[in-house]
């Protein structure tokens, strides 16, 4: 099955040209799209979201953000309670936390989210792609916007149909 | 208003948007040459001066008691506060969508890093034995001490870092779509490093969807960030006794002068790019119009804070913390504190004068005197507080020598640098954000309000 599929690539100039042929697509149940813009577009957007769950990059940067506060908070009471030494009159650790150490917890907390952020960036994306995509075309990071239809090769011919109906510049297998 | 109208009708479209970024990395002239010349000097007489303080020792830096934190760590501080104005505007605007920041923001963040980088140098060469500098890190000695996380110095360390580290990683990610824009319009060898940057980036729908939900995400954990760096440091003098730095009103006044200085820098730094490049259709006279106008509000509202400052000095009927307002004000380093007032609370003013908020020559002269100030804010700080303490055996008067002060002019050599190199080599306007801020390509509709 995977080996018999098909791209098409159409290449528009306007974004309401693209989301004219998504819109198409889709109502004639094509859904294995990858859509190519310079930028990310509202207007693209909204029609692939649609029935998409929000991007998981949000669970990267929470459980980085608790892996951070939890290891600062670790670090400060146990280190602190190697040499239980009174500082400034005040004891060597408090509960659930000395003052002082909310402030190594919170930069430790930012930088664990942020770095996890970023991971999180990368793997969900599926980068870095050593090679690039067959559909890929130079001009989507300029001014041009791409629409790859991934389908069976017997509905390519009608696949073009719809994409050059919608007002594709150019149109290819 | 005329200015904007005459704008509007020659908007640029995409395509000139990756035409004239790409034109910004064609092959310099002799004026950068030049530029570069002057700084690589500068660098050399830094590093000179630092191998002699090496060699000779501290005291050839003017390091006595009671001063024994002076030039060093008043620039140090002055280049941490400049950073902050490319994270303000990366990570705050970007939340507030003030569409504006679009076209200034990758020069800006740019600046912090090299500010961060700079600002880092500072404890490294006050240290003295800078090869001991792993200290600094969180481990512990042979007898299982660790460093006292109660101490505003270790929160020094950890907040300068994650600093450091995040404003890296913004940064990065911010250039990830840009470079693969310079992948796709440049050739042969530029072309196989552009695509190994731009780790493969292609723009597709589900690269997009996690790239903007991330985008957001780091957004959202620099905002705290940026009021937590200069607050940090703040309390590095804040919680020490010293007459003069003991007050509350640290953490505020801190970041307050540090967004003031940052725009200075992002200002001396913009105008020429804007001028050499020709980005006049980018860098509008509305983004010098609301840069200046953020300097105009946190120049007065620095003002406020230097009134407090002498207001509760002598409110408080403390008679050391008198004492130590009064001396400052009255001796040695009077002209030091007039040209702080001035720079800082006087020379803004002029902002209030519309054309001199969208005057390049204007902007520059006042961004200038603005840094000058904030490097004498910390300067008044650091060393008149140190001098004139609680007791009359242990004050004391610094003189700069030639090294720390070779070493200080030497620091923005290093910064100005990194930042010609850059430049040069990478997008130093957001070609993504930019788009963005243009009016979406369409055949038929008229663009609706989708906000």
């Amino acid at each position: 099955m995977v080996a018999t599929t098909n791209t098409v690539v159409g290449v528009f100039a306007h974004v309401d040209t693209t989301v004219r042929a998504l819109e198409e697509l889709r109502a004639k149940g094509y859904h294995d799209l990858t859509v190519y813009t310079p930028i990310p577009v509202h207007e693209i957007e909204d029609v692939l979201e649609r029935d998409r769950p929000v991007s998981r990059v949000r669970v990267f940067t929470l459980l980085g953000g608790l892996v951070g506060l939890v290891a600062a908070w670790l670090l400060t009471q146990w280190t602190s309670m190697k040499w239980g030494l009174f500082v400034g009159g005040k004891p060597p650790i408090g509960f659930p936390v000395s003052p002082p150490y909310i402030v190594i917890m919170f930069e430790m907390m930012v930088l664990f989210g942020g770095v996890a952020t970023l991971i999180g960036m990368v793997v969900l994306g599926r980068l870095p792609r050593f090679r690039r995509s067959a559909s890929y075309d130079p001009r989507f990071t300029n001014d041009r916007f791409g629409v790859a239809v991934h389908c069976a090769p017997e509905r390519s011919p009608s696949v073009r149909d719809i994409l050059r109906g919608a007002g594709a510049d150019e149109v290819r297998a | 208003m005329s200015v904007v109208e005459q704008r509007h009708t020659s908007t640029p479209t995409y395509g000139d948007v990756n035409r004239d970024v790409l034109a910004t990395l064609r092959p310099p002239g002799n004026l950068y040459f030049a530029w570069m010349s002057i700084v690589g000097l500068l660098l050399t007489c830094f590093f000179l001066a630092w191998t002699y303080q090496i060699f000779v020792g501290m005291g050839s830096a003017g390091k006595r008691v009671p001063q024994m934190w002076a030039m060093y760590i008043t620039t140090f501080v002055f280049w941490i506060g400049i950073g902050h104005a490319g994270t303000l505007i990366s990570a705050v605007l970007y939340l507030f969508r003030a569409r504006w920041r679009t076209s200034i923001y990758r020069g800006a963040e740019a600046m912090t890093i090299f500010a961060v980088m700079t600002a880092g140098l500072f404890p490294l060469i006050h240290a003295g034995r800078m090869w001991f500098a792993y200290f600094l890190l969180p481990y512990p000695n042979q007898r299982d001490l660790w460093p006292n996380f109660k101490s505003p110095l270790v929160w020094d360390v950890f907040a300068i870092s994650t600093y450091l580290s995040i404003s890296t990683v913004f940064f990065i990610v911010g250039l990830i779509p840009d470079v693969a824009a310079l992948r796709d319009g440049s050739t042969g060898w530029r072309r196989r490093i552009y695509a190994m940057l731009s780790l493969g980036w292609e723009g597709s729908d589900s690269q997009w969807r996690h790239y903007r939900r991330a985008y957001g995400l780091l957004a959202a954990l620099a905002t705290p960030l940026v009021l937590s760096v200069h607050s940090v440091v703040s309390w590095d003098f804040a919680m020490a006794l010293v007459p003069g730095w003991h007050s509350t009103l640290f953490a505020p006044f801190f970041v307050d002068g540090a967004i003031f200085s940052g725009f200075a820098m992002v200002l001396v730094l913009i105008l020429p790019m804007r001028y050499f490049f020709r980005l006049d259709a980018y860098i509008t006279d509305r983004h010098l119009d609301y840069m200046a106008k953020l300097i105009l509000v946190t120049g007065l509202v620095l003002t406020y804070f230097y009134v407090c400052e002498l207001f509760t000095s002598w409110y408080s009927g403390d008679h050391i913390e008198k004492a130590s307002l009064f001396w400052r004000l009255s001796s040695t380093y009077w002209w030091a504190l007039a040209t702080m007032y001035f720079c800082n609370c006087v020379a803004p003013l002029i902002l209030f004068w519309k054309p001199a908020r969208t005057s390049p020559s204007w902007l520059y002269v006042v961004s200038i005197l603005v840094l000058i100030g904030m490097w004498f804010e910390r300067f008044n700080i650091i060393v008149p507080s140190l001098g004139h303490d609680f007791y009359p055996y242990t004050w004391g008067i610094y003189v700069p020598t030639v090294t720390d002060s070779t070493i200080v002019i030497g620091s923005f050599a290093w910064f100005f640098l990194l930042f010609l190199g850059f430049i040069k080599v990478m997008p130093s306007l957001s070609v993504v954000e930019v788009k963005e801020t243009l009016p979406p390509p369409m055949k038929d509709a008229v663009h609706g309000g989708h906000h």
